[in-house]
């Protein structure tokens, strides 16, 4: 068990209230479509690459896009934190995990969380005027939005996987840690 | 990559923007949380788009079929089902507020200004896009033509169907903003806001209003309607929409 420092427990809470608020607020945003295309443009004629069978919902982005952007907002200043000052304090060595753990932690951090912001900040008219570069690394506004969508749903999926994992090792032990700090 | 060179000169570029906004230079509020990320938002876009970068155009062959035509369709109201009947010979888009020619453009007079073709994909809040020619003349000539007062700062829009929403001189004067009647080769349809809609490409669709009916250049949104900037603020649609 590692002993965590402040820096590290304060990050982490506040990582996930906004994660939380993200997947929240992006499952309220995806209820207004829940149709998914590749290329650049897609619309109700538009054949979709797939659908969901969601009830749709055009009534809940306003709060949705609100809540989502004000999660981003610290979601990435809190990260910004972790990741400088992990590298600085070398934590990214993670004694104490096994190396699966460890490849895992660092697809997150350095692969799937980036993958999310920029896949994000294509959706943006705004950033994209600035930056028509994102167009083409993603190939287009609507594969950006999917692969939005299946980033968003991986780390759903970590999530939830290291909740379980948490619990089975001893939750208890585990919170005492990342809440307090004690070994 | 970014030249250190490029970072430091970026730095007072930075702050002047974060002051400017300090100085009051930032959205409208509508009194909630989300205020402060819409607010770091805009300051930080604005900050990208300092040198107005124009949005990519396409080729026409890319225009999307069926482009969605979505709330509004076609006004009830007798004025426009009039005004339609008579193929807008009767409309007038009045120009009033902080200018020192107020005046009344007919579609006739407007079509006369130096006009612009853009092929642009639309971006819809709801999460879908499509890609559409527009024709029509950038606001900015429209103001330069009325003679806007120094205090500007705020350009209103009202619509036939009742919506209202504002734009700031930085996306009003962007050379890509306009006030189009013409849409992929065609005068502009009444699905799609007939006879002018906005176009403010780099920004959701919503802020693109249909049934253009009256326009007001202002010094201040707070004594507008009811001050929040636009018709959708207090339903949570940020009146800043570059996200």
């Amino acid at each position: 068990m590692t002993r965590h420092t402040i820096l590290v427990r304060a990050t982490h809470w506040i990582n996930f209230a906004s994660f939380l608020a993200l997947a929240v607020s992006g499952f309220a945003i995806l209820l207004a479509h829940p149709r998914f295309y590749w290329g650049e443009t897609g619309y109700f004629d538009t054949p979709a690459a797939f659908e969901l069978h969601l009830p749709v919902n055009l009534d809940q982005t306003g709060w949705g896009r609100s809540l989502h952007f004000l999660a981003a907002w610290i979601a990435v200043i809190n990260g910004l934190l972790y990741v400088v000052w992990g590298l600085l304090a070398r934590h990214f060595r993670f004694t104490g995990y096994n190396p699966f753990q460890r490849v895992v932690y660092l697809c997150v951090v350095f692969g799937l969380l980036p993958l999310t912001i920029l896949t994000g900040l294509t959706l943006s008219p705004a950033v994209t005027a600035a930056y028509p570069a994102l167009f083409t690394m993603f190939g287009g506004r609507q594969s950006a939005r999917t692969i939005h969508f299946f980033a968003a749903d991986l780390l759903v999926l970590f999530l939830l996987i290291h909740v379980t994992l948490t619990i089975r090792e001893g939750f208890v032990r585990n919170m005492r840690s990342m809440i307090m700090g004690e070994r | 990559m970014i030249s250190r060179r490029k970072l430091i000169a970026g730095i007072p570029a930075a702050g002047s923007m974060l002051l400017s906004a300090c100085n009051g230079d930032l959205p409208p509020t509508y009194g909630s949380l989300f205020d402060l990320s819409n607010a770091l938002t805009f300051a930080s876009q604005r900050l990208l788009l300092r040198n107005q970068p124009l949005v990519r155009e396409f080729a026409r062959d890319r225009i999307t079929k069926n482009f969605p035509a979505i709330n509004e369709t076609n006004p009830t109201s007798d004025r426009y089902q009039h005004l339609l009947a008579g193929g807008f010979a009767e409309w007038r888009l009045p120009i009033v507020g902080l200018v020192s020619k107020p005046t009344e453009l007919s579609l006739e007079t407007l079509k006369r200004f130096p006009s612009r073709t853009q092929v642009t994909q639309h971006n819809c809040e709801q999460g879908w896009s499509a890609i559409a020619e527009w024709t029509g003349v950038p606001l900015g000539r429209v103001l330069q033509e009325v003679g806007m007062r120094p205090q500007a700062r705020y350009v209103v829009f009202h619509t036939v169907d009742g919506w209202w929403d504002s734009l700031d001189m930085f996306d009003a004067l962007h050379p890509q903003t306009l006030l189009a009647y013409g849409m992929n080769g065609r005068e502009l349809p009444v699905a799609h806001g007939a006879p002018v809609r906005l176009r403010v490409e780099r920004q959701l669709g919503y802020k693109c209003l249909k049934y253009i009916s009256r326009i007001d250049v202002t010094d201040r949104l707070d004594d507008v309607e009811d001050g929040t900037g636009a018709v959708g603020a207090p339903y949570g649609y940020s009146w800043y929409a570059g996200i």
